[in-house]
């Protein structure tokens, strides 16, 4: 029985612009502005988006790292309580993250083992030295960095980018935890240890059941490696469905848009590449319907006016426009079409 | 296990060491400190006489001789002795009070650094508050409340010296406390007495430190202008307090060089080898710890 | 005559632990309007070659061998003075994230048009006229040479950047990781933007990546480097079908098919060697599934096994007969 771990309804994340010499009226920036989303125990979601999508800003928010209010916010059933601090400790051994980047996420100035059994020492884990010890050699060899030992004491600018990443996965990992926000893990390394590090991801999650959000703007590295697939646009859920679906059968324009741009190795090119128009909305501008409305290639009336529901597609594929029933309809209309003409 | 811990910790002495054998300022500056603070230690050993010894009348302001080293000041005291025991007294007014410095203002700086809002409201008026009095007459102003004694000297060059501080550490802890890892740090669960011990102090201590040390110097100095103007601690012959007693005694107009030159040059030298530590060590420890 | 040809390049960088040959006899050329992809991964010596290309390499960088023949005339044996001319006025580079290296209180059209002040001696009212038109060009309206960096978002920044590598029409550009930092829809944007620009200037473009996915597309040939080397050079569709070296192909598998399996590849066991001290044979021969005893003892050469596809590899017969 799959129970979600995690369960999220309206999710929001605003800051409150001042504006300097109090002139005018505070700005709101909305990095996240009302989002769905649940994961399955066992299950990698990811969440794709540009820069400025909200993205990073959705999995701090589930881990609590910036202030957030949703109408249900669930953690393995339960109702997360950002007041109770006790709670809040337990929580935390359960939910980690692992960063982007790997240079910037380690004290430069603590040793390995510190590093690594920080959270142990944090939580009050462990009662002896020779524990943290072994612990701490433990999660550095689940890693793959073997023999522990030999990482104990050296210090993060003596480690390559992949196997400080790994230690970023052994101190996330240490506690035992049931959920992981990956952001971005893997964009700052060589593509061959990439895989060295996404395999490490996979087996851990195939071994005691882990679940991750993980972030990229990479959808094919997200079609890779994950069970399901959303697409964010400035806060919101444009589409959510099924890895091959979403690449397959992709139908939100966004989603079409990253896919007609998205680089396959081997493919060579005819013309030029299909960029949408445009630019990005800046996150502080009050968008009263779509908010991809300006740079949709088949906008209508409709979607400058009114926000378009997350409506269903298909069996656990959901997307947001108003074309969807249109869309549907005009696919009908096409194999009649082309029956007629046979 | 240990063994290997105990070689990482070695090979980390000696790479600090042989950097700052290599930094040409920072080798004088210590050199010239270690010096003197050798003299003040085992000096009075050497010499014959002790600081309070009073001489006969006819001692009184002799020229350098083979039995004064550095002449005789104008009770008969032998100016050698004092400068060695005024080397201690100095000394340990000015680390003292370059200590509680440090210390008040590292608390103050981190705590408005970490915490804002508030806190860092109030402490930060605190600190504009003590940046700008100036210090001379407010230290005058305490000496004379609180006595000339030793300690109270301590107090006063302490308390009015730790505002620099407070804002540089405040700075960098501001920084410091954005970077991705202490997000990571709160992310497992720390709390913020944890974060701020054994995350934000480390990468702010070297900051702390380059600053201390020319704090130092200005510490010595401070005492030796509020001995210089009186308000030093008679019953304990500091550099600034000879330099008092050799401008009341008129050594200045009867060209008693030998009474007065010692401690200013002293007072010059320290203060000169703790300018030079601290721009080294600034070089020192900042390319050290570079991540990339 | 070709507009660029790279004849054994050899770059070397001393430094306190001994000499690093970060580009050990590397040759490739370049015709008018094509567009080549340098790629391998960290260290392995792409960047180093472009800059010694654009004689723009660090005071422990330099050119030990081989010959740099621009339209002609080798750049290898120029002075530093006849170098200044050259340099942005016929070869100039993008660099990575290089928006963070704009001046944020000096307006984006004061500083495209410095370029071209300095090296064209332009008057500043016509160096902002072309700056302007310089941000057309890069599909920016004209009028926001007025304003400011932090006025930009990222990817215009760097389409700034590029404008900036433009502005004294070069006859090559050199994009060193251009778009790594930047979402996929601006990075398609930019490529767009110097594919168009390409055709229409007859411009080289040489473009350095370690993401193999954007080279097929965007180039008409790639060369490959490990080590110092380069280890197959090809055109970019005999690269990926016909692929003749292990290396290549255990990068190509490093990068998600969305039409093959849905597996994580195994990537590639081991480290890059170490520079300092490279090994008598093959670089990558203690990382390599194809390696015989003769790989660790001989540096294999590189031969042209088809034309135009060159190969530095024992066993690069097996490795098309697989196929």
């Amino acid at each position: 029985m799959n129970d979600n771990i995690f369960e999220a309804k309206n999710l929001k994340v605003h800051y409150k612009i001042k504006k300097s010499f109090g002139k005018g009226k505070a700005k709101i920036l909305k990095a996240v502005d009302g989002i769905d989303l649940e994961i399955k125990e066992g299950e990698i979601l990811a969440l794709v988006g540009e820069s400025g999508s909200g993205k990073t800003t959705t999995g701090k928010a589930l881990l609590q790292l910036v202030p957030c209010q949703a109408d249900t916010l669930l953690f393995e059933g339960a109702p997360l309580e950002p007041e109770n601090r006790p709670a809040m400790k337990r929580f935390r051994q359960k939910a980690q993250m692992i960063y982007q980047d790997p240079y910037q996420s380690l004290n430069p100035r603590d040793q390995i083992l510190d590093i690594v059994t920080e959270p142990l020492v944090v939580n009050k884990l462990v009662d002896t030295e020779e524990e943290r010890i072994h612990k701490g050699k433990e999660a550095l060899e689940l890693a793959g960095l073997i023999p522990g030992e030999d990482f104990f004491f050296r210090y993060p600018y003596e480690l390559s980018g992949g196997q400080r990443q790994r230690v970023v996965i052994a101190s996330a990992m240490i506690m035992n935890p049931r959920f992981i926000v990956a952001d971005e893990p893997v964009s700052m390394l060589d593509a061959s240890i990439r895989t060295g590090i996404l395999k490490l991801m996979v087996d851990l999650k195939k071994r005691i059941n882990l679940s991750y959000l993980f972030i990229t703007h990479d959808l094919s590295l997200a079609w890779l490696i994950s069970d399901r697939i959303g697409i964010l646009y400035l806060g919101k859920m444009m589409e959510i469905g099924d890895g091959d679906t979403i690449i397959h059968q992709g139908v939100h324009p966004y989603t079409k848009a990253l896919l007609a741009v998205m680089p396959k190795p081997g493919q060579q090119r005819e013309g030029l590449r299909d960029v949408l128009e445009g630019e990005t909305p800046n996150p502080t501008d009050v968008i009263a319907g779509c908010k991809f409305y300006n740079r949709c290639p088949v906008a209508m009336d409709r979607c400058k006016e009114t926000e378009p529901e997350m409506e269903q597609v298909g069996p656990g594929h959901y997307a947001a426009c108003h074309l969807i029933d249109g869309l549907q309809m005009k696919q009908v209309e096409q194999t009649e079409q082309v029956e007629i003409n046979e | 296990m240990s063994s290997l811990k105990n070689e990482m910790r070695k090979r980390k002495a000696n790479a600090f060491l042989s950097s700052i054998v290599h930094n040409k300022m920072a080798l004088t500056g210590t050199i010239i400190l270690g010096f003197i603070i050798l003299v003040a230690i085992f000096g009075p050993i050497f010499v014959p006489f002790s600081s309070t010894d009073l001489g006969n009348v006819e001692d009184m302001l002799l020229p350098p001789s083979a039995r004064h080293w550095l002449g005789t000041d104008d009770m008969g005291r032998d100016v050698l002795a004092n400068l060695m025991s005024g080397a201690r007294i100095s000394l340990l007014i000015g680390t003292m009070a370059t200590l509680i410095s440090m210390i008040i203002g590292t608390l103050v700086g981190i705590a408005s650094g970490y915490f804002g809002k508030a806190v860092d409201n109030v402490l930060m008026r605190l600190t504009d508050f003590f940046l700008v009095i100036p210090w001379l007459p407010l230290m005058m102003v305490l000496a004379a409340i609180l006595g000339t004694s030793i300690w109270n000297i301590i107090l006063v060059i302490g308390i009015t010296s730790w505002a620099g501080t407070a804002r540089v550490v405040r700075s960098q802890t501001l920084s410091v406390k954005e970077r991705q890892f202490v997000e990571r740090t709160v992310s497992l669960g720390a709390g913020s007495w944890h974060i701020m011990v054994r995350h934000i102090l480390p990468n702010v201590f070297p900051l702390i430190f380059a600053n201390t040390v020319l704090i130092a110097a200005t510490a010595i100095l401070s005492e030796t202008t509020l001995s210089f103007l009186g308000l030093g601690d008679p019953s304990r012959a500091s550099w600034g307090m000879m330099l008092h007693y050799a401008f009341e005694s008129g050594a200045a107009s009867s060209n008693a060089y030998w009474y007065y030159l010692p401690p200013g040059i002293c007072v010059v030298l320290v203060v000169l080898s703790f300018a030079l530590m601290g721009y080294a060590f600034d070089e020192i420890m900042n390319p050290k710890f570079k991540e990339r | 005559m070709k507009l660029l040809e790279v004849k054994n390049l050899q770059t070397y960088f001393t430094i306190s632990q001994g000499t690093v040959k970060a580009v050990d006899g590397v040759s490739f050329d370049l015709d008018y309007g094509e567009t080549l992809g340098l790629v391998g991964e960290s260290g392995c010596g792409k960047t180093t070659s472009a800059l010694s290309i654009a004689q723009l390499l660090p005071k422990e960088g330099k050119i030990v061998g081989g010959e740099i023949f621009l339209e002609g005339q080798d750049l290898a044996k120029l002075t530093d003075e006849e170098m200044q001319r050259f340099r942005w006025n016929d070869v100039s580079v993008a660099f990575q994230g290089a928006m963070n290296a704009l001046n944020p209180v000096m307006r984006i059209g004061d500083q495209i048009a410095e370029a071209m002040i300095l090296h064209q001696k332009l008057s500043r009212q016509d160096a902002l006229k072309r700056a302007s038109e310089l941000l057309e060009l890069m599909e920016i309206p004209g009028e926001r040479i007025r304003q400011y960096p932090h006025e930009f978002s990222g990817g215009m920044k760097q389409r700034v950047m590029i404008a900036m590598a433009l502005a004294c029409n070069p006859k090559i550009i050199i994009g060193d990781e251009p778009t790594t930092a930047l979402d996929v829809m601006v990075q398609a944007q930019i490529l767009n933007i110097i594919e168009k620009l390409q055709k229409e200037f007859r411009m080289g473009f040489i473009l350095i990546t370690h993401d193999l996915s954007i080279l097929s597309e965007t180039c008409d040939k790639i060369a490959v480097m490990y080590a110092g080397k380069i280890v197959e050079k090809a055109s970019a569709r005999d690269l990926f079908k016909d692929t003749a070296h292990p290396y290549t192909k255990k990068l190509i598998g490093c990068f998600p098919n969305i039409e093959g399996e849905k597996i994580v590849p195994a990537g590639i066991p081991g480290v890059p060697p170490n520079m300092l001290n490279l090994p008598s044979g093959c670089p990558f021969a203690e990382r390599c599934d194809y390696s015989q005893e003769i790989c660790r003892i001989k540096m294999p050469e590189s031969l042209e096994i088809r034309p135009s596809h060159f190969v530095a590899c024992h066993r690069w017969e097996d490795l098309i007969n697989e196929r």
